[in-house]
């Protein structure tokens, strides 16, 4: 038998996302990821090439509605997952006033907040709004077929609640990946290893870290 | 086409002017469908058929003559046979050859998103290309007159091509090779418009059908099937022929501001984010300088 040695977390780290998070995470974002950019090639001829490099133009609208449907049931499980953090809080309220500082980056003057910030939670609640008009838009156009000729507006209703909707989940996946990757150091690892440092936890979530530190002592 | 290959420019060895030279044969071409000579034989129904090797649909006994409800994917052509009752209380057959109108402005191709799938050619036949169709079926949301219709086992839109293969060879469509009372009709748009108003006139003249006429509607820049109905003020009553057809709002809506304004979004996204990255760069990493959150805000 082979003996797995897992990684061990360094006494410096604080785990922030446990594998099962990390995993539900990953399947959202990559099957995000492939809606935005088959639905990109369907919305624009100047985007429409890169349906051959995601299956082909036929196959990727067989793709498209299936990876929908699993890319919102996680995402609802998501929610049920994290339903505590995700809830706005009186934290999230001085955050909001101050989000000025936030956005020019002078994260001193925030006040201390929980596991996430109020613009986290805001994403969350678009893309699930958003997702919620997706799904139900996108079963209607994945089988047009069964919606009769006299009720041929809900067709017209689709069309223009799934382009809507999308644009909404779009420009919060953008924001995302913006912030995750690029402005704030050490996003992206943290969503791959599930660990950040003592210090940028005490930082960014004193609220979550205090708690977490308090209750790995307690316990 | 093949009969331009056979316009003349010169002839040998003739004396005095080349007859035909210089003129321009009129291109785009139309189906009239004189639906006051229709006999509802369906013959057209089985050429179309027959021609394009389509497998013949079960029928729906519905109580009266029709045959089946609607066209499907592997029935192009149907002829909608309505009993309307007039004014007086006396019955009238309404009887109307249904196929794709050919349209000048086709919604269907502007909700297409799948590139080629639908082309217009330049003498107005609208065909679909089965290999580039992807299956969404958004043609089926563009159109408006309930043409386009999906195939679920191998998930491709069909609709009659108004032949454009025999067309293209300078045949007529199979339809109206088959009409045994000169109902319908094939050729150039102008002179079937021409012909079409002729009988109107000779309907509202000596028929008595006072609203006899034409129906070529300009929502759509006009159709390549061309109707004349003894009642152009109702096309209703003929099964669900549109008064006013147009490429639906919605679909106007979502291809053209829409869409503009989704992309113009990302685009402006992409760009305000790289700005914002510029000017305000990354968030400072504090882990290299230890505590340094919690002095501050104490």
């Amino acid at each position: 038998m082979i003996r797995i040695r897992w990684r061990k977390l360094d006494p410096e780290h604080v785990s922030r996302y446990t594998f099962h998070e990390r995993a539900v995470h990953l399947i959202v974002a990559v099957t995000c990821v492939y809606l935005v950019l088959s639905g990109l090639a369907l919305h624009t001829p100047y985007l429409f090439w890169m349906s051959s490099v995601l299956g082909g133009p036929a196959s990727m609208r067989l793709f498209h509605p299936v990876l929908g449907l699993f890319y919102f049931v996680f995402l609802v499980y998501m929610w049920w997952m994290w339903r505590r953090d995700l809830r706005f809080n009186r934290a999230d309220r001085g955050w909001m006033q101050k989000m000025e500082a936030y956005i020019t980056n002078h994260d001193d003057d925030l006040p201390p907040i929980d596991r996430w910030n109020a613009g986290q939670k805001i994403f969350f609640w678009m893309m699930m709004v958003s997702g919620i008009g997706l799904v139900a838009s996108g079963s209607v156009l994945w089988f047009p077929e069964y919606v009769p000729w006299n009720l041929q507006w809900i067709k017209f209703l689709a069309i223009i609640l799934h382009a809507a909707c999308a644009f909404i989940s779009i420009g919060g996946l953008m924001i995302h990946l913006y912030m995750g990757i690029f402005l704030v150091k050490g996003g992206f690892r943290q969503i791959i290893t599930g660990e950040v440092t003592r210090c940028w936890a005490n930082h960014h979530h004193r609220l979550w870290f205090e708690r977490v530190t308090k209750e790995r002592a307690d316990g | 086409m093949s009969e331009e290959s056979r316009r003349i420019r010169k002839i040998s060895a003739h004396a005095g002017p080349v007859p035909g030279t210089g003129t321009v044969r009129e291109e785009t071409v139309a189906k009239l469908i004189d639906v006051t000579t229709c006999i509802g034989c369906r013959a057209c129904e089985i050429a179309c058929q027959e021609w394009n090797d389509l497998p013949f649909a079960d029928t729906v006994f519905q109580n009266d003559l029709q045959t089946m409800p609607d066209t499907a994917w592997n029935v192009w052509t149907l002829i909608k046979m309505n009993e309307v009752e007039r004014e007086d209380g006396t019955l009238q057959w309404l009887l109307r050859k249904q196929n794709c109108m050919h349209c000048a402005d086709p919604g269907c191709l502007a909700a297409c998103p799948a590139e080629g799938a639908i082309v217009q050619y330049e003498n107005g036949i609208v065909d679909f290309d089965h290999d580039k169709c992807i299956g969404c079926q958004y043609c089926t949301i563009g159109c408006p007159f309930n043409v386009p219709k999906f195939n679920p086992a191998t998930k491709k839109v069909f609709k009659c091509s108004l032949c454009s293969d025999r067309v293209e060879h300078g045949l007529q469509p199979a339809c109206i090779k088959s009409c045994p009372t000169g109902c319908l009709q094939f050729g150039a748009k102008e002179e079937m418009l021409h012909v079409a108003h002729k009988r109107a006139e000779q309907l509202r003249e000596h028929f008595g059908y006072e609203n006899a006429g034409v129906y070529d509607p300009p929502g759509v820049g006009g159709t390549g099937v061309i109707y004349v109905l003894h009642d152009v003020t109702r096309p209703e009553q003929y099964g669900r022929l549109p008064k006013d057809p147009r490429i639906p709002t919605a679909v106007g809506l979502w291809k053209g501001p829409l869409n503009w304004l989704g992309s113009l979004a990302i685009v402006g996204g992409l760009i305000g984010m790289l700005a914002h990255f510029f000017l305000f760069g990354p968030k400072p990493d504090p882990s290299g300088e230890e505590g340094h959150g919690t002095e501050k805000s104490k």
